[in-house]
């Protein structure tokens, strides 16, 4: 039941990302080339997809818990630092180099293009590459 | 470069639907819709169950566009404009990028804005500033 609505959830989210367009790397590349071919559309997917989770997560939170678990698992993190804004801004990089970014991409494999699958394939190898670098420096002060 | 039509309908539907599948699965699991939290965990699942859940969210999001083919009768558009080389390189820098910042358009973009996450939104801000620097420098100055 549980694994069922969550399948259910990947669903509704693999939907919105297709009629969205976030899954279209020509669209999304569009929205950033304002002083070219600029398709201003992704303003709406995010201020949709902002406003709706703003609302969903007011009354969400108004429960203890989650329907099934114990807690909400919420990074309650505040720390701003070179990681953070290094990693974001490489992450910049590499989506206006590809069109793709990884909730875009994840739905997109469901078209079958061959393309996604070697972006996708990339992407966790990046993912696996980050951790074992991580894993190579030394240990840092517990903050 | 390839023109799109300017499509604020289906955008805000989709959208909303993100939200909506947001909201969701903070109501049902508790947890963050990151698609970069969700596909870097089963890589390292603390649990079979854990293992369970991602695997099953991750299938639901492929099933999206035979979806969207079965109510519309059209796959939906995917035109890839750059080569296979800027597919795999700019897909290492994404994994690697998203790694580092902890989360991606959907983690920070949408639910951690959605928490007024101060490192959601710092982290949101720098990577739109940098993927429309980049795109500014491959169309207009590289590929000028």
């Amino acid at each position: 039941m549980r694994l069922f609505v969550t399948y259910l959830i990947g669903v509704i989210f693999g939907v919105g990302i297709s009629i969205s367009g976030m899954a279209n790397p020509a669209k999304v590349l569009n929205f950033f080339d304002i002083a070219g071919t600029w398709d201003p559309s992704l303003i709406f997917v995010m201020g949709g997809a902002l406003v709706t989770t703003f609302i969903g997560y007011k009354l969400v939170f108004g429960r203890t818990a989650p329907v099934f678990g114990e807690f909400f698992a919420v990074p309650n993190s505040r720390v701003i630092d070179m990681r953070l804004v290094g990693g974001s801004a490489i992450f910049g990089i590499g989506w206006g180099i590809a069109g793709f970014c990884p909730g875009g991409a994840l739905p997109a494999l469901g078209t079958g293009r061959w393309e996604v699958f070697a972006f996708t394939g990339a992407l966790i190898a990046g993912i696996l590459l980050a951790r074992w670098v991580s894993t190579k420096q030394p240990v840092r002060a517990a903050t | 470069m390839i023109e799109t039509a300017f499509t604020p309908w289906a955008s805000l539907t989709g959208g909303v639907l993100i939200g909506v599948a947001s909201t969701l699965l903070m109501l049902v699991l508790g947890r963050i819709m990151g698609a970069t939290g969700v596909l870097a965990g089963l890589f390292q699942p603390i649990s079979k169950d854990d293992f369970a859940w991602r695997a099953a969210l991750l299938l639901g999001m492929v099933t999206g566009p035979a979806v969207v083919l079965a109510v519309s009768g059209e796959m939906p558009a995917v035109q890839v404009p750059m080569s296979a080389a800027a597919l795999i390189v700019g897909g290492l820098i994404v994994g690697f990028g998203v790694t580092l910042g902890s989360g991606c358009t959907s983690g920070h973009g949408v639910c951690g804005m959605a928490r007024l996450s101060p490192r959601s939104i710092v982290a949101t801000l720098t990577f739109m500033a940098f993927t429309f620097a980049t795109v500014f420098v491959t169309r207009h100055v590289i590929g000028a």
